[in-house]
């Protein structure tokens, strides 16, 4: 058994998902099957859409910062997202901005994100990643920032916005907006076969940069590019469910120990499988058998911060 | 002592300030004959002055105290878990006790957040002993997990809404006479920590220089986790969660002033008094007559203040 999982980890995986989706699409549809239908493959799109882009954001993160146990949202990139969207709507004003038509809005929002974080975390990584800690506790503090700025733009520029920026406070798998997901499935897609092409590039940036200013790759012009592709992918999955720290976290992990870490073109699928195997599993359990619609997202918080605790007292920071 | 001398100079407008802005206008010269102004001056505005001014000073105190039980510049009782254990213990005795009296809350609540944080120091001795920054990240990952299940709990029972202002978004709008009494302890927590400051000192030399010097460490210890507690349940079942104070005040006031706690812990008090006060009058004017929660304004001041203590000291 162990053997066949080592030969063909992402055939294996691939057909576990299948099931699971294909158990969470048709199981107990009973006879409202026309009305249930539409709303189980929308959730259901949404979840392998929002667990492919927090997969494959979290592997191209984690090679830009060559480390193991950093996640975009642990970086404030969710935080700089709900920060950029709260700030959209304060200079164009609620009413205009909500009447804008969706695609154009999030469109917007991405672009304002792209320019943001590759501002930032350019200027935060461009000097080679030193001291791993701090730039830890950075990207923390800049997460708490991003989040008060928001709260306070919210409180200032109007009490009725406050609900805009309120309803993106609180993660659920359960929300998924279907022209949203049309938008950003579609701008996800394309990122994650972006960076599935780059894929030996990216193996060659894992080796650190000199090594890889080395063998000739334009380290800096990539760099920024993959943190664009990862601005893309966070916004898609910020958008669609809300901010969610350490689920990248657990599902690259996992991925790891499945497939080893020196080669994207097998990394990259295993991780963006595994994360819609958990959240479609994790969703079948939760809604089916115990009833509770949005407490999975909870629970991957949970268990993903103690994973990240565990990690950071063994002294993994590197 | 010139400073403190500044911070108390500094004090005095600021408490006049928040004296006279508030939703209601009142005119201050006219308490003496207008029963209404002295009314809002005596309920509304005396006694949030008086609790912005305690819940700063305590909790740059606490900031301290925790400073130097842990050894490291970069923990508060925001960055330990210490304030949401607090919101933890709360939120168990609202839903097992709905009943129970204030000081019975503000007991389980003290005790929670004393839990919590020999929690985080059983947590932190097993880290390597030269990653100085891991420790406030440890302590900020803790309090992350244990405010998803505050939330999830409070979600699951409808509390959302009354935890709400517990974590990170304190706010003294809520403070009337007769509901802020509790601050008064925390403030004389405070200051039974003023009396300690000398053996406060010794402790954060260590553990076994401070023995050497004939300390009662364990006592000590368990006094200064015991303050921190106590200041931090007190403030967050009062008015909430107020972040970054004890981080920011007590490192600007010791870039200034050195470690002799003796000298700089009134510095240090008047220091976190001004500043939550400055933060709580720009929060009540930048919207006026609606307010900005001063959990808010110094998530924004403190984290850009954080940042740049991260950046300017070199990592000891």
């Amino acid at each position: 058994m162990m053997a066949v999982v080592r030969a063909h980890p992402l055939a294996l995986l691939a057909l576990c998902l299948l099931g699971l989706g294909a158990a969470y699409l048709f199981a107990g549809l009973g006879p409202n099957a026309g009305f249930i239908l539409p709303l189980r493959a929308t959730r259901l799109g949404g979840m392998l859409v929002v667990g492919a882009s927090i997969a494959v954001a979290t592997v191209l993160f984690q090679t830009v910062a060559q480390n193991r146990i950093l996640t975009p949202s642990i970086m404030g990139f969710d935080a700089l997202y709900v920060l950029m969207q709260t700030a959209l709507v304060a200079v164009i004003g609620a009413v205009g901005f909500t009447s804008l038509p969706k695609a154009l809005k999030f469109g917007l929002e991405v672009g304002v994100m792209i320019t943001a974080a590759v501002l930032l975390f350019g200027t935060l990584l461009g000097r080679g990643p030193r001291d791993v800690a701090r730039m830890i506790l950075t990207g923390v503090i800049l997460g708490v920032l991003f989040r008060s700025l928001s709260g306070f733009v919210a409180r200032v520029m109007d009490p009725n916005a406050y609900s805009v920026v309120q309803s993106v406070t609180f993660a659920s798998f359960t929300r998924i907006d279907a022209t949203l997901l049309l938008i950003g499935g579609s701008a996800a897609l394309a990122a994650i076969a972006l960076a599935f092409a780059l894929s030996r590039r990216l193996d060659v940036m894992a080796l650190g940069r000199p090594v890889a200013v080395s063998l000739g790759l334009g380290y800096e012009r990539l760099m920024l590019l993959v943190l664009a592709l990862v601005a893309l992918l966070v916004s898609v999955s910020t958008a669609l469910v809300g901010p969610v720290a350490f689920f990248g976290l657990i599902v690259v992990g996992l991925a790891h120990a499945l497939v080893g870490a020196d080669r994207h073109a097998r990394l990259l699928p295993a991780a963006a499988l595994i994360a819609g195997i958990v959240l479609v599993g994790g969703q079948l359990i939760f809604e089916r058998l115990i009833g509770q619609q949005s407490t999975l997202s909870v629970v991957v918080e949970c268990v993903g911060g103690l994973v990240f605790l565990w990690l950071l007292l063994k002294g993994r920071v590197r | 002592m010139r400073l403190a001398a500044l911070l108390t100079l500094a004090l005095i407008p600021l408490s006049a300030l928040s004296l006279m802005l508030g939703a209601a206008s009142v005119d201050v010269a006219a308490i003496g004959h207008d029963p209404q102004a002295a009314l809002i001056f005596w309920v509304s505005r005396l006694p949030r002055t008086l609790a912005v001014l305690l819940t700063g000073a305590a909790l740059a105190v606490a900031g301290v105290i925790l400073q130097q039980i842990v050894r490291n510049r970069f923990v508060e009782p925001g960055t330990t878990g210490t304030g949401e254990g607090a919101a933890l213990g709360l939120l168990a005795i609202t839903l097992l006790a709905p009943g129970a009296p204030i000081i019975v809350k503000m007991l389980v609540a003290s005790a929670a957040a004393l839990a919590t944080t020999f929690l985080f120091l059983r947590l932190i001795r097993r880290l390597p002993p030269r990653e100085v920054l891991l420790v406030p990240l440890v302590g900020l990952i803790l309090a992350g997990v244990l405010q998803a299940a505050v939330t999830f709990i409070g979600w699951q029972t409808d509390l959302l809404q009354y935890i709400g202002t517990w974590l990170m978004s304190g706010e003294f709008s809520g403070v009337i006479a007769g509901r802020y009494e509790l601050l008064w302890i925390a403030g004389a927590a405070a200051a039974l920590a003023y009396v300690y400051a000398d053996r406060f000192v010794l402790l954060g030399l260590g553990r076994d220089a401070a023995t050497n010097l004939g300390l009662d460490t364990e006592r000590v210890l368990h006094l200064g986790l015991a303050v921190v507690s106590i200041v931090t349940a007190l403030v967050v079942v009062t008015v909430g969660m107020i972040p970054f104070v004890g981080l920011v005040v007590p490192n600007l006031v010791s870039r200034l002033m050195g470690d002799n706690l003796r000298q700089s812990l009134p510095v240090v008090a008047a220091g976190g008094a001004a500043l939550v006060l400055a933060c709580d009058i720009l929060g009540r004017a930048v919207r006026y007559p609606y307010e900005v929660p001063v959990g808010t304004v110094l998530g924004v001041l403190g984290s850009a203040l954080f940042l740049w203590l991260l950046y300017r000291q070199p990592a000891r």
